[in-house]
């Protein structure tokens, strides 16, 4: 298959992730879309890095990975926060800084 | 055959994620982004790098699915309400006009090396042997970067999720109005076989003679 094919997939899987941050109200599911983008970027430099036969975008694949795990714990931490201080789980509601 | 494949995957891929988006219960949100990941690493494979695949699939599906679906039970995943703000409908609206922009400029371009099929195959190709020969050589400053983006991490959650004062509010109700025992309760008068069941006291009254005391 031609490189250009994956590269229209990530575009969709992008696509669709940034639909789903717009739209969805729970942070759970907001946390989710952003892993869809994450991985959309990551077949996206998987693809350049077939295109240009050298490994050096598996590596950025490989550390985009790592990035997104943190970022999962620390919104999972937050997730589990909000909740034991019975805060609306919800981004709509949560409009205040103040703990 | 590897177009078949590819075509597969590439549904799976993008029925896994219109899943994520649409379906309402957050269970089968990260069920469906399970999907959508098995699927991606099916494309990365086909694109010739197997330690992201297997990555992919050991760290993605397998610990931080397992991550969301405790959390998921944890906080009760009831049903989603659809956002009240026009944000629902413009939303898909501007997610469409991105993806369009975007495939626009990518098979628009004509690029030579996008509509290939790119670099001929080397024996080796993204093999954990040449990842790890990159990590150790031309990119140490980013791998130790990300071992300590994940310590940091690690604390991170550790701090945000631990429980602020004692217990949590109902727990600690429970236990401050937790009816307190009668005194002779473990005691050597309770041993003995006398029992104060038959007149239950308001108030926990001391023993006659406590035993050993040298009063």
């Amino acid at each position: 298959m031609a490189i250009g094919w994956y590269l229209v997939v990530s575009a969709l899987i992008f696509s669709i992730g940034a639909a789903g941050v717009l739209v969805r109200r729970s942070p759970l599911v907001i946390l989710l879309c952003l892993e869809l983008m994450l991985n959309a970027a990551n077949l996206a430099l998987v693809a350049f890095s077939r295109m240009w036969g050298s490994e050096d975008g598996q590596v950025f694949a490989l550390i985009v990975m790592v990035v997104a795990a943190c970022e999962v714990t620390v919104g999972l931490g937050l997730i589990v926060s909000m909740y034991r201080r019975q805060l609306p789980i919800d981004v709509d509601d949560l409009r205040e800084l103040q703990g | 055959m590897s177009a078949v494949l590819f075509f597969i995957a590439a549904i799976g891929a993008v029925a896994g994620a219109i899943g994520v988006v649409t379906l309402r219960n957050q269970f089968y949100n990260v069920l469906a982004l399970v999907c959508h990941l098995v699927a991606l690493a099916a494309l990365f494979l086909l694109l010739r790098a197997e330690f992201v695949a297997a990555a992919q699939v050991i760290v993605y599906a397998g610990a931080v699915m397992v991550l969301y679906l405790f959390v998921v039970a944890y906080v009760g995943g009831g049903e989603d309400i659809p956002a009240r703000s026009a944000l629902r409908i413009i939303g898909p609206l501007l997610a469409l006009a991105l993806a369009v922009e975007l495939c626009v400029a990518l098979l628009g371009t004509a690029l030579k090396g996008i509509s290939g099929k790119g670099a001929p195959y080397v024996p080796g190709f993204g093999t954990p042997e040449h990842i790890g020969k990159l990590f150790l050589t031309k990119y140490l400053f980013p791998f130790e970067v990300a071992s300590l983006l994940l310590l940091v991490a690690a604390i991170g959650a550790i701090v945000l999720a631990r429980r602020r004062r004692g217990l949590e509010p109902d727990e600690e109700l429970e236990r401050r109005y937790h009816p307190l025992l009668p005194a002779w309760v473990g005691s050597m008068a309770e041993a003995g076989g006398i029992t104060h069941s038959e007149e239950p006291p308001v108030a926990p009254q001391p023993q006659e003679e406590p035993i050993g005391s040298q009063h």
